[in-house]
């Protein structure tokens, strides 16, 4: 197929403060006092009606300010990133098992470990590195298989390949489960002895028999009796999931669906066998770890708890709200009922990234103050009260990061900010000067060793332990050891004691994608990654990338023959919400039925106003993954106008 | 609990280097008990984080008993064995092997090879100026990669980076027999009608600069190119979440070349196409 010709866009990085005079107007250059001043007032005027949008691409350090900055400065707890979008459900899942919401296993393990489940993961894609060290297991003997329902470049690697329906997971799960409870193969020991409520959860499972999984997800049910039996008899195991598992309006069901799987086998707390969600984002793990989350405090501390609390209290000298904040799900609901009226949002983008994103602009315009804090005038800074240009986190500041394998490593300034660019921790202590609280940092470092005082599971990763090993996984709460770099191993302790508490089977049902398909939106829309752009291409749209094709609409030969449309040809996509121009992209890989879009390119196609903003309850993620719409060839009219 | 395998116990193996005792765990080749010694042979197939082919032989060491020398990358030591690494018949080797890769490939942007050719007396010009040589015009069929088959050896630590060692994208191998063989792709097809995926972990090996990033080729043909005027800084990836280390080489406060530590737990050197060369947002200023 020729390439088309297309005009990227590219954003240049912004140097210079700007303010609104008044809704409506323009925004027009400032110096940065006067910015400042002016960000300053607009959130002083709606203390406790007010919410801070962290950013998960920024330093753990920048992170630890801005959740400071909301509950010492704000009084509120109305903090979150974009995890939201992505995987909170897993952080939200993996806690309720394990009471941590961090992935079990490191990447090394995946090398030397039996069996690999790829389960909603493109990660040859989305997460190329990380599936090095899965090609490095295959190689040595591991038998992978992927469940998608895009036979993926992933899948390409895959002893078999599970394409189900979307959003079946959780009669994939349960049918795998009920197999290996029937033949026997659950490890019963480990069940007995480190979970709660098997009898119940096998109760649930029960319905779902092979054959019954099969007319549901559409998958055979003896494919599924393999993966089930292969799973379950593996000495060692891994079960690594991404967005397709997580951006559904029960995202966190289908985490706990999967770490399920891993108690009822045995397969996590050992070196090899393990869960492990794949983040998205370079410091989505550590933003939470921060707590830059409505519900944590830094080191994912329980914010109900009282004694936590207090330490935090006597430690900032303030008064830290005993309830969970609003995440950031629950802050565009409440931007509509006026209960949130500014917004201070650092390096996010949630007006081209928020499903029904022309809602999430309505959203955004009706705040008294939005201050937008970033290195480029995105969509969302268009739409500001107050600009402020930042640097560029991950090379012209300095900090730590932490990835999907729980690794703080070093963020290093290597260039130097354009002029005028101002480092985003020095902006967020000007602000708080401004509203009674003289913070000073002399450097990274030094809000590094304040987290430390305060979180146990950091206490021991100095910057300078942190250098000498290449970065340390948490948890590493003393300054002369290091842990092994798997989590929950206490599981498989003999004395009670140790082994602690218990990890609950989450007892979890089936529940549809809410945008379902009929004769008027017949087509099943998902949405996932590219392998050279990056969400919503802010900052992947300035490389020249030979790959790069811009946005298409792709569907199975068989969908583009019945709808009459050719390769390349431009048609118009619409759902409930929403309509948009594609062109189309022909993929033997995806199977009747189902369409695929990414949401790189939203200047040029915006995805996500075809997305549904249907929200997982317990992780307020949206379902994504999951969109009806139809194919309209251009020859007629559009509707309206 | 299962405890962190270790593998089996590995026995040291003690031999002999330069009539030196040695010892190195089994398993090791001489040119880890060479390095361990502190000893300077010189390799260009060989890399850290490859398991070498042997092909360039310039690393050749002289073993008691053998017929003819050994490539110290890949002969592995053994017990009781008497290794030479300076003997004449080995440097008369590593002579020769440089003199037929001077004179038949360019090694202006090969590290050291200027030092080995003085080192061990090597003449190129002793063949002639007529010396086979391909005299093609490097390959610039994309924005991101140069192709310069003047300056390939081929070592193959491309075709093993890009195959199964390590990406498993098998968009290049060797093509042809013989004085023909080359590095190519399926059909000697542009490279962006390859199976290349841009991740750039064949220029990270890459000996002798045949493979380089557009922004250093350009730099290079501008002049403007002083890795000496250039700092190197290892940061973290802002993309996804895996977290890959990244040095950033800066000259004149512009990233002009991205690369990764070998040595790191996470990247073992290698990047996606992201990591690599996503960086020109931040300097678009």
């Amino acid at each position: 197929m020729p390439k088309r010709e297309r005009t990227p866009t590219t954003y240049s990085r912004i140097t210079q403060p700007m303010v609104r005079d008044e809704k409506g107007g323009p925004l027009r250059a400032a110096g940065w006092d006067e910015a400042l001043d002016r960000a300053a007032r607009g959130l002083a005027a709606a203390r406790g009606a007010f919410g801070m949008f962290s950013c998960s691409r920024a330093t753990n350090e920048m992170n630890y300010v801005a959740q400071k900055f909301t509950r010492v400065v704000m009084g509120t707890n109305n903090v979150d990133s974009c995890n939201r979008t992505c995987h909170a459900p897993s952080v939200a899942g993996l806690a309720a098992a394990f009471g941590s919401g961090g992935g079990t296993s490191s990447y090394e393990e995946v090398e030397h470990t039996d069996v690999v489940l790829m389960w909603g993961s493109n990660a040859r894609f989305a997460h190329p590195i990380f599936f090095q060290h899965v090609l490095k297991g295959i190689r040595n003997g591991a038998r992978m298989y992927a469940v998608d329902p895009r036979r993926t470049s992933t899948a390409e690697w895959a002893e078999s390949w599970l394409g189900l329906n979307v959003g079946t997971d959780i009669p994939m799960a349960h049918a795998i489960a009920r197999e290996i409870i029937h033949a026997g193969l659950h490890n019963e020991a480990f069940v007995e002895r480190a979970t709660t409520g098997f009898a119940e959860y096998a109760a649930e499972v029960e319905p779902w028999t092979l054959e019954a999984a099969e007319r549901v997800t559409g998958v055979p049910a003896a494919a599924v009796r393999e993966v089930a039996h292969a799973y379950a008899r593996a000495e060692r195991a891994q079960l690594c999931w991404t967005l397709g598992i997580t951006e559904h309006h029960n995202g966190t069901d289908n985490v706990r669906a999967l770490i399920n799987l891993a108690l009822l086998t045995g397969h996590v707390g050992r070196y090899g066998s393990g869960v492990q969600p794949l983040r998205g984002q370079n410091n989505v793990q550590g933003g939470g770890d921060m707590g830059a989350i409505p519900d944590r405090l830094p080191g994912f501390q329980d914010i109900l708890e009282d004694g936590v609390r207090r330490k935090f209290e006597t430690a900032w000298d303030t008064v830290i709200q005993p309830r969970q904040g609003l995440n950031l799900t629950k802050m565009f609901e409440a931007m509509e009922s006026g209960e949130l009226r500014a917004v201070y949002c650092v390096g996010e983008n949630p007006a081209q990234s928020e499903a029904d994103s022309e809602q999430a602009v309505e959203r955004l315009r009706r705040l008294d103050c939005l201050v937008v804090q970033d290195i480029f005038m995105t969509k969302t800074a268009e739409l500001a009260d107050v600009v402020l240009p930042a640097t560029a986190a991950w090379c012209e500041s300095s900090g730590t990061t932490t990835n999907s394998e729980r690794r703080v490593q070093l963020v290093r300034k290597a260039v130097d900010p354009p002029d005028g660019a101002r480092d985003d921790i020095d902006i967020i202590c000007d602000l708080a000067t401004r509203l009674g609280h003289p913070w000073k940092y002399a450097d990274a470092e030094s809000v590094w060793d304040e987290l430390r005082s305060l979180s146990p599971q950091h206490h021991g990763m100095t910057y300078e332990r942190l250098r000498d090993n290449q970065g340390i996984q948490w948890p590493c709460p003393d300054l002369d050891r290091i842990g092994p770099g798997f989590l929950h191993g206490r599981l498989w302790a003999d004395d009670p004691d140790e082994r602690g508490r218990r990890a609950p089977f989450g007892i979890v049902r089936h529940d549809p994608p809410v945008d379902e398909t009929d004769d008027r939106f017949p087509l099943r829309l998902t949405t996932g990654r590219r392998l050279d752009s990056y969400n919503t291409g802010v900052q992947s749209g300035s490389y020249a990338s030979p790959l790069r094709r811009g946005e298409y609409v792709e569907l199975c030969p068989e969908d583009a023959e019945r709808y009459g449309v050719r390769a390349g040809e431009r048609v118009r996509v619409a759902s409930r919400r929403g309509e948009v121009e594609a062109p189309v992209w022909i993929d033997p890989a995806l199977r009747p039925g189902l369409a695929f879009m990414a949401m790189h390119f939203p200047d040029e196609v915006d995805t996500n106003k075809l997305t549904i903003e249907a929200n997982d309850p317990i992780a307020g993620t949206a379902e994504f993954k999951a969109s009806a719409i139809r194919i309209e060839r251009l020859t007629r009219p559009a509707v309206g106008s | 609990m299962t405890a962190v395998p270790l593998g089996p116990p590995r026995r040291l193996v003690e031999f002999t280097l330069d009539g030196e005792p040695a010892r190195v765990p089994e398993g090791a080749t001489i040119l880890d008990a060479c390095r361990a010694a502190g000893k300077d042979v010189p390799t260009l197939c060989e890399g850290d984080t490859l398991t070498p082919k042997n092909a360039c032989r310039v690393c050749v060491v002289e073993v008691e008993g053998g017929r003819t020398l050994a490539p110290a990358c890949s002969r592995r030591a053994e017990p009781g064995m008497e290794v030479h690494t300076g003997t004449e018949r080995a440097r008369h080797s590593r002579k020769v092997v440089l003199e037929l890769l001077a004179s038949a490939t360019d090694l202006s942007t090969t590290p050291r090879a200027a030092e080995w050719l003085e080192e061990y007396g090597a003449d190129p010009m002793r063949y002639g100026p007529e010396a086979a040589r391909l005299g093609e015009e490097p390959k610039v069929d994309n924005d991101l990669y140069v192709r310069d088959y003047d300056k390939c050896i081929q070592c193959y630590k491309c075709v093993d980076a890009c195959g199964d060692q390590w990406q498993n994208s098998f968009a290049i191998s060797i093509a042809g027999r013989g004085f023909d063989a080359r590095v190519s792709t399926e059909h000697d097809a542009p490279l962006t009608d390859s199976a290349c995926v841009y991740c750039g972990n064949c220029i990270e090996v890459c000996p002798t600069g045949a493979l380089s990033f557009k922004s250093e080729f350009d730099m290079r043909e501008a002049g403007t190119w002083q890795e000496s005027a250039q700092t190197r800084t290892t940061t973290v990836c802002a993309y996804c979440g895996v977290g890959c280390n990244v040095t950033l080489h800066v000259q004149d406060n512009e990233i002009v070349k991205v690369t990764s530590p070998h040595d790191n737990p996470v990247t073992h050197g290698n990047l996606c196409i992201k990591g690599r060369f996503g960086y020109q947002h931040v300097q678009q200023r």
